[in-house]
């Protein structure tokens, strides 16, 4: 449909404000991040060349990525397999599941804190002070985010058919879950990733208040002293995610099955 | 139960809630038969099926296949084929990577170049070799079906399962996709269980077809015999058009408009009761004492069919060659007698 005149003055306008709202902070960040110390004069890329000579910066990078893959492990080999299963076998089980995937966003991080230092206290103790261990109550929090994205891919298409069929080819459960489901809904699997690495890559309170020095700890104790270097680190991981996001859907067949999804 | 059967369905029953499903359902498949379940809605047709594919589990009954019980083998060890009313070729995987599936998931793969090959033959049974490296969302309904149709084929099921597989088409692509079903099945010799509620396709298709109600076979039998000598009023009213009309009975014999018919088994044996006449069962003469008159007239190429009034109030719709409906018009008065066929004859 083509737009009149007006419409398409209060399209770019819209478009116009939006970036200025997304683009604005990010420029404030590079403007701060580059700005000169004191008298220097011109542009500094110091803050971004220190990047690399953090040392606690570089291994809390390396931690929360780690813990980034083992939540990302967990969500593909536990999340992702129990939603279809409920979804496909226990169809009653759907709305006690949902309910269950969406406690975490409306407890309070404080509140689930308080509830888990105790096993923390103990896995610390006990089995390793490593921040790795934080992958575990991640794995928790980004069930709300997955477990939607999820179950909005499973509604479009008729999965269960799909399984049947894989199973009537001879398909075992598990072949059918990992070789037909799964790529089926890639779409939801993949926007629940993006959504998931985001968070655990950004979350403070939780790392905070067990005293693990994440990505985002890290961040802000650099940045009590020396805020250039914490706002190129936080910009850095935001172009990271960024870039993330866009670079999902571009293969060809993922192309198909989110055409196949809107068919 | 006849000992050449291939797949015997073993008194089945199936509840959901208080719903019968199957009622203690009997059915015997021959090897290469191709076996066409035709009901209503909620009449079981379905779930006789997906029990046969190991998809519906069962409260009571066994399910035997060349000989073997495989009431409780998963359905994935069933080797059967489907091909499913919702279309439901892989979105992610291309026509030929969908008939691969089956060969790929089988115990004792076969080697690619095998596979390729065989889905490569398939694809051109069913006439999409152009289509192999077409995805799913690039494809009409008709080919997606087919395609399915392939895959399932790819497996040398033992036994292929059709769940209304042509429901979803339109009419045209519905009629040559039946007739190539049929092609294809007796080329393959697969045999097939095609379930569905369309009467046109189940006698076109099959060699016998089974009228199922409430969980039950009403009847099962060859189409013509079905159709010329129904055992229940249910049969009879569901298969095909009849018109009911008053009969007199005595003696296994009829009077139906004057006429006296032989009656077929199942009808009641004396008494009053009601004829079920197909419409082409008719004779019409035109007649300017006949005691009946042609209210509307339809051309359908080689036949017409004529709704007629009878002198009782009662409106018939007869179908006779086009060629002796020439002098017959609206408003015609006409004779209508019978052909003398056997009737089926139900109480009132």
């Amino acid at each position: 449909m083509k737009l009149g005149i007006p419409s398409r003055i209060f399209k770019v306008f819209i478009i116009g404000i939006t970036t200025l709202y997304l683009a604005g902070p990010l420029y404030g960040m590079i403007d701060f991040s580059t700005k000169p110390l004191g008298n220097e004069g011109g542009r500094s890329l110091r803050a971004w060349k220190a990047i690399g000579e953090q040392e606690d910066l570089m291994s809390s990078i390396s931690v929360s990525f780690a813990i980034a893959i083992i939540v990302m492990l967990l969500l593909f080999l536990l999340v992702v397999p129990t939603v279809i299963w409920v979804h496909l076998r226990l169809p009653k089980l759907r709305r006690p599941l949902e309910l269950i995937c969406l406690l975490p966003l409306a407890i309070p991080g404080i509140v689930i804190v308080v509830g888990i230092a105790p096993l923390y206290r103990w896995i610390s103790i006990h089995i390793t002070e490593s921040p790795i261990s934080l992958a575990g109550v991640y794995a928790m929090l980004i069930l709300p985010f997955t477990y939607r994205s999820l179950s909005a891919a499973l509604a479009l298409v008729d999965i269960s058919t799909l399984a049947e069929a894989a199973r009537t080819l001879g398909a075992s459960t598990m072949r059918t879950i990992f070789g037909i489901v799964m790529p089926t809904i890639r779409s939801g699997i993949m926007s629940g990733v993006v959504i998931s690495l985001a968070l655990v890559l950004g979350e403070f309170t939780i790392s905070s208040l067990l005293s693990y020095d994440t990505l985002q700890v890290v961040i802000y104790l650099l940045g009590r002293e020396d805020g250039k270097i914490a706002v190129a680190v936080s910009l850095a991981a935001l172009l990271f995610v960024f870039g993330i996001l866009f670079a999902i859907p571009t293969t060809k067949r993922q192309r198909a099955i989110l055409d196949a999804d809107i068919a | 139960m006849s000992t050449s059967a291939y797949v015997q369905l073993v008194n089945l029953s199936k509840h959901f809630g208080k719903v019968r499903a199957l009622d203690g359902l009997n059915l015997d498949i021959a090897q290469g038969e191709l076996v066409a379940l035709l009901g209503p809605s909620g009449c079981g047709k379905t779930t006789a099926l997906r029990a046969l594919a190991g998809l519906q589990d069962l409260d009571a009954g066994s399910i035997l296949v060349d000989s073997k019980d495989i009431t409780f083998v998963a359905p994935n060890k069933r080797n059967m084929g489907m091909v499913f009313q919702a279309y439901s070729l892989f979105p992610h995987m291309n026509a030929r990577e969908n008939v691969e599936y089956g060969l790929r998931m089988k115990a004792h793969r076969s080697s690619s170049s095998n596979r390729k090959k065989r889905a490569a033959d398939l694809l051109e049974l069913v006439g999409l070799s152009t289509h192999a490296n077409h995805f799913p969302h690039q494809m009409s309904g008709g080919q997606q079906q087919r395609v399915a149709l392939a895959r399932a084929l790819a497996i040398e099921p033992n036994v292929l399962l059709l769940d209304e597989p042509l429901s979803a088409l339109d009419a045209k692509v519905r009629t040559q996709l039946r007739e190539e079903i049929r092609r294809i099945q007796l080329e393959v010799g697969t045999t097939t269980l095609f379930v569905t509620h369309d009467q046109e396709e189940a006698l076109g298709i099959a060699d016998r077809v089974g009228v199922m109600r409430g969980g039950i076979l009403e009847q099962i039998a060859a189409p013509a015999e079905l159709y010329e000598r129904p055992l229940t009023s249910f049969v009879a009213e569901f298969v095909g058009l009849t018109n009911p009309l008053p009969a007199k009975v005595s003696g296994g014999s009829a009077e139906v408009l004057g006429v006296q018919v032989p009656t077929v088994a199942g009808s009641i044996t004396t008494g009053s009761g009601l004829a079920l006449i197909r419409p082409e069962w008719f004779k019409v003469e035109a007649s300017t004492s006949g005691n009946a008159k042609i209210f509307a007239v339809s051309f359908l190429g080689s036949t017409c069919r004529l709704t007629i009034d009878l002198a009782d109030g009662a409106r018939i719709r007869v179908q006779i060659p086009s060629a002796e409906a020439s002098n017959l018009g609206i408003g015609s008065n006409v004779k209508v007698t019978l052909k003398s066929l056997p009737v089926f004859v139900k109480g009132v």
